[in-house]
């Protein structure tokens, strides 16, 4: 079981890392990107498939983390937040069911192709929600924002 | 007032927002960035409009003259270090207007900034990542070494689709059934389980996914346009690679 998770977590880092080098992230940022892609992945795993909750909540409060942990990197390197999450949230994006919703389509299947589309759009809709929550958060609380409230182009 | 002609400094915003549309920035920070520019150098009446294949910028000078640039993006990828680039001299410039000439310049540099790994490095890190994505979509370890195979054949094939045709739904098409023909004859072999999971691992460099969620962040910020476009964007790879592997399924 902890055999498991620790396995899940190399996975998910690998994943984040390659990723990171395909889209060419800042050399001294690759591995501070992968550890929030893979604590994101392993607290949506621990939530949508130990505690069972709702796919869609479990993506979201992960892609919540990833976006914390990303924000906080951005202050920390000075670099823009997308840096960070942009590979970071690469495990949790529904690849999967965005195939298997394809291939149901094609191969003339459209309530399986239903059921899948529906699922692909709520994953991302969670990603999108987690990601803006934050980013949302962020700017109320952060002080720099307070202090020069001109015209800003809200994410 | 001015100390700079109007022209020369759109230039300088239109240049910085290539950069920026060119590798993969949202539509909402694009605009962010060349409204921030503009507004350092004293302009007034600022309007910055961005989809994800145009570009129009439209100030107004001291002189009440308007000037309006136009740009048309025809090729994206994504290279998340320019885009950090071009927003620390944003960060510089609103500290400090620095002469446009000067600016260029510093444009030119990050333009012509190499990646930071060679084609074979980042195609290596691609089939690896792949080699990950079995165990998180619920596979076993023998999925792995077929999906890193895959994957990164995959990738290769894609790339040079691409670069061949110029047609990215064709080279994704090609890709995807090149990865569903190796697939198949891994699980012929006797290598991996569960064909489903090593198929999935390997176009996870293809799939959209990135996409679809980038346009409902873009939908939610309110950015209607930009979201459908990329929307409609990703619907189009997903047939592409459903196609490809449909191919395969069906005719093997």
């Amino acid at each position: 079981m902890n055999l498991n998770y620790l396995s899940y977590f190399a996975a998910a880092l690998i994943a984040t890392f390659g990723f990171g080098v395909l889209y060419n992230v800042p050399t001294r940022t690759l591995f501070a990107s992968s550890i929030s892609g893979a604590v994101g992945w392993i607290v949506y795993y621990f939530l949508a498939f130990e505690i069972e909750l709702d796919l869609f909540v479990g993506v979201g409060v992960a892609a919540f983390l990833v976006a914390f942990f990303s924000q906080w990197y951005a202050r920390h390197f000075k670099m823009p937040v997308i840096v960070f999450a942009i590979p970071g949230i690469i495990p949790l994006v529904p690849g999967g069911s965005a195939y298997n919703m394809m291939r149901a389509f094609i191969e003339g299947n459209p309530e399986m192709a239903l059921m899948f589309a529906t699922e692909t759009f709520l994953i991302s809709g969670a990603i999108a929600v987690g990601l803006s929550v934050n980013s949302g958060l962020f700017q109320v609380f952060s002080n720099r924002a307070f202090g020069k409230r001109e015209k800003r182009y809200l994410p | 007032m001015q100390k700079y002609p109007v022209a020369d400094i759109l230039d300088v915003c239109v240049e910085a927002g290539r950069v920026m549309l060119e590798n993969g920035a949202e539509t909402y920070r694009v605009e962010d960035t060349l409204y921030r520019i503009a507004k350092s150098y004293n302009l007034v009446y600022i309007n910055v409009f961005v989809v994800p294949t145009a570009l129009i910028l439209t100030v107004q000078g001291s002189d009440g003259q308007d000037h309006t640039e136009l740009l048309r993006m025809t090729d994206r990828q994504t290279n998340l270090e320019k885009v950090s680039m071009v927003n620390d001299l944003s960060r510089q410039l609103a500290q400090r207007a620095l002469p446009p000439a000067k600016v260029k310049v510093k444009l030119l540099n990050i333009k012509n900034t190499p990646r930071n790994f060679s084609r074979w490095q980042s195609n290596l890190a691609i089939a690896l990542a792949c080699g990950g994505f079995p165990l998180l979509f619920g596979g076993t370890y023998t999925d792995i070494i077929p999906a890193v195979v895959a994957g990164g054949l995959g990738h290769i094939v894609y790339e040079a689709v691409n670069a061949w045709t110029n047609v990215s739904f064709f080279a994704e098409m090609v890709a995807s059934f090149f990865i569903g023909l190796l697939a198949v004859l891994f699980i012929s072999l006797g290598f991996g389980q569960d064909i489903n999971i090593i198929i999935i691992a390997s176009v996870m460099s293809l799939v959209p996914g990135m996409a679809i969620t980038n346009s409902f962040r873009d939908l939610m910020a309110g950015h209607l346009l930009a979201g459908v476009a990329v929307l409609a964007k990703a619907l189009l790879t997903a047939g592409a690679i459903g196609i490809g592997i449909a191919m395969v399924l069906t005719f093997l």
